[in-house]
């Protein structure tokens, strides 16, 4: 579903990603790992299509398509959806009208009908369900004064409505307590289907614990320097990536 | 200062015949009036940026033009378009003025509750002048602005309303000003007085309007008087015609524990000014002026606000929003003066500006002129381009980019629609931005 070969990127000028190769096939759930700057979020951001990364090598396909040539929202009307580390405010949009706009885009580019305030409403409190999202949030601005908890549920609620082919969620667990992380991963799990991929990127361990994955990668300086299975993640857990970081100084 | 000017030197004429017209003598106690509003023109001239209160707003185009007093010439087949700038009746009581001249047959002002009076200010002149006399001209003076004093001096027609004390108003009342030119660049001149009795709670709007394009002059003047323990929604609509000018002044005078709202939105015109001037003149009164202006192409449009607290614990809140595209420009003037025994007053002044283009120009400045030393007073301008991981993030969620700029800007403007608690009013204003909005994208 998602083929990243040699992928290189430059911000203001200064390389970020040196080179990423990751290949998700339908119905996987791949991590990527690794410590604070090592470009986790940058990845994300390009295959969502923000602009002001500077793509110098390599490609990225999905569904056999060139993801980089499209604008972010053809990518999420073909089913690309980030789930952002900081979600921004959106003052003066409520989620509401925010989402059902986003939803019948959606629709409309996959030839559906468009969805009524009314039927809208009964899918959205269906979804909220999922992740115990108050009715409240969505007659709120989007994202506006959100606790920490509130927006990533909120982030969780949005792809569980889009329905997206390939989701990546970016630290989708970072600020939760530990009941929140449980909703949250609840909702991420109801989500796996086998023609859906996800790509969780996290920081620590403890989402993996409730969410499960086919992979584990791990990111060190703009470089996917090691992969492995769901066991690799405890692996990490325990030694840190400080013994990754060496290894990886000592073959550059 | 007393530079001839084609503007000038019509209105000069106009005024010559005006003084021969029946309406000129059926009200012929307005003289002295009139007179010294001419002179006050005559002497002020036309202002040129030279003059720090218009520096940024050059009305040589209007100096420069010859705008005559229309003749009432409304044509009927224009009703339909009438629509689009009234509300139902079901809403409102309605008075509509076209080219400055109150139309009987058009407006529909019922009964207001006893004692009431919703009427042209022509008709007022004759049968109302022991409430009219005392106020009017009495709270805009003409001395120190050209514009002020033209329309003193043509003053003939224009709303009158009076609620006496306690009148408690279920129905908005809508002033309805339209410009229909027939090729004739006309200027018309509307006067309104507004007079609140204490306890009265009230909504006004006033609109204007152009029906067929154009070029003509509005050139408004309102005086609002509102009496102690009253609250008045005021609201000012202007959506006139492209080539057209709009200069208006909302002069306003509270007494003690009044509270009046404004809100302010201008969408039209080639060149606007709007002066909004608030005195609070006793204990315990609250002012909120509200303001949205859109522009587009090259318009302009001017600001000046001036809240007066002259007396002590008086509260006022000022937001106006502006969002400007093309290499359309404005100005906002926010002064708030504070006097010398006016303690704990409480002001708070905010200007913000979104530019959809890199050509828009805006000019704000706050001007404080505090002079009591147990105040509080905060101010805030912003002027600023749509929020890059804003658009980033709603088009991650599928909406395209043209929908997005303008989910944005709408929501950018959306606390001041919101605040408009007549909603005729707020379905009228998103049906111009949002229509504007869009095409101004695919284009
Ligand atoms: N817009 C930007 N401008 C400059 N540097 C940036 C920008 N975005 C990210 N970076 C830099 O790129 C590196 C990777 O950041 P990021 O992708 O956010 O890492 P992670 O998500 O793994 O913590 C960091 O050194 C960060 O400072
Ligand atoms: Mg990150």
């Amino acid at each position: 579903m998602l083929e990243i070969e040699n992928l290189h990127a430059k911000v203001e000028g200064s390389e970020i990603l040196h080179g990423i190769d990751l290949r998700i096939n339908a119905g996987e759930v791949h991590a990527i790992m690794g410590p604070n700057g090592s470009g986790k979020s940058t990845l994300a951001k390009i295959l969502a299509g923000r602009e002001g990364y500077d793509v110098t090598a390599g490609k990225v396909l999905f569904e056999g398509q060139d993801l980089l040539a499209m604008t972010p929202e053809d990518r999420a009307r073909a089913g690309v959806f980030l789930g952002f580390q900081y979600p921004v405010e959106i003052p003066g949009v409520s989620n509401m009208y925010f989402l059902k706009t986003a939803l019948n885009e959606i629709r409309k580019y996959r030839g559906l009908p468009e969805l009524d305030a009314m039927d809208f409403l009964v899918l959205a409190r269906e979804k909220m369900k999922l992740v115990d999202m108050d009715e409240d949030l969505m007659n709120r601005a989007v994202n506006e004064g959100f606790s920490g908890g509130e927006i990533k549920r909120n982030e969780v609620f949005q792809m569980a409505v889009l329905e997206p082919r390939l989701a990546v969620l970016d630290e989708t667990d970072s600020g939760l307590d530990i009941d929140a992380l449980k909703t949250v991963a609840r909702g991420i799990n109801a989500m796996r289907r086998d023609d859906r991929a996800m790509l969780l990127i996290t920081h620590y361990q403890r989402l993996l614990n409730h969410v499960v994955p086919d992979k584990v990668h791990v990111m060190i300086d703009g470089q996917v320097v090691r992969s492995g299975g769901k066991e690799f993640a405890l692996e990490l857990e325990e030694k840190g990536y400080g013994w990754l970081e060496e290894t990886e100084k000592a073959r550059a | 200062m007393t530079e001839t000017s084609a503007g000038r030197n019509t209105f000069l004429e106009e005024y010559s015949s005006f003084e021969k017209s029946d309406g000129f003598r059926r009200h012929a106690w307005l003289r002295p009036l009139r007179e010294a509003a001419l002179s006050s023109f005559k002497r002020l001239g036309f202002p040129t940026t030279r003059n720090e209160e218009w520096r940024h707003t050059n009305v040589a185009p209007i100096a420069n033009s010859s705008f005559r007093l229309p003749a009432f010439d409304f044509d009927r087949h224009k009703v339909p378009e009438l629509a689009n700038f009234t509300f139902s009746e079901t809403e409102c009581c309605q008075l509509i003025f076209i080219n400055g001249i109150f139309s009987q047959e058009l407006s529909s002002a019922k009964c207001l509750p006893r004692g009431g009076r919703m009427k042209s200010l022509a008709a007022a002149l004759e049968t109302e002048k022991e409430i009219v006399a005392p106020w009017l001209a009495s709270l805009a003076s003409h001395e120190h602005n050209a514009f002020t004093a033209l329309n003193t001096a043509f003053l003939s027609d224009g709303a009158f309303v009076y609620l006496p004390p306690g009148t408690v108003l279920s129905e908005v009342l809508h002033l309805v000003f339209v410009s229909t030119t027939n090729g004739h660049a006309i200027a018309c001149h509307p006067r309104n007085l507004i007079v609140i009795g204490d306890r009265c709670q009230a909504g006004i709007v006033e609109s204007y309007a152009g029906l067929d394009g154009g070029r003509y002059l509005t050139n408004a003047v309102t005086e609002i008087v509102l009496g102690s323990g009253a609250q008045l929604d005021h609201y000012k609509l202007q959506r006139e015609s492209e080539e057209a000018f709009h200069m208006a002044t909302l002069q306003v005078l509270q007494d003690r524990d009044s509270h009046f709202t404004s809100h302010s939105i201008s969408l039209g015109g080639t060149l606007t000014r709007n002066d909004a001037n608030v005195v609070m003149n006793a204990e315990g009164a609250e002012c909120h002026l509200n303001g949205l202006y859109a522009t587009r192409g090259r318009q302009h449009i001017d600001n000046h606000t001036c809240i007066d607290h002259a007396r002590p614990h008086c509260d006022s809140r000022e937001l106006y929003k502006g969002i400007l595209d093309d290499r359309s420009s404005a100005v906002f003037n926010g002064r708030i003066i504070v006097r010398k025994d006016a303690q704990k007053s409480n002001a708070k002044q905010t200007n913000r500006n979104l530019l959809l283009s890199e050509e828009a120009v805006v000019n704000a400045k706050p001007q404080l002129e505090i002079f009591a030393d147990d105040v509080k007073c905060t101010h805030g301008a912003t002027i600023g381009h749509l929020d890059e991981e804003e658009l980033f993030y709603t088009r991650s969620r599928g909406i395209g980019l043209e929908a997005a700029r303008t989910l944005l800007t709408y929501a950018f403007a959306s606390d001041i629609l919101n605040s408009l608690k007549f909603k005729p009013i707020q379905c009228q204003i998103d049906l111009v931005l949002l229509s504007r909005l869009s095409r101004s994208r695919s284009s």
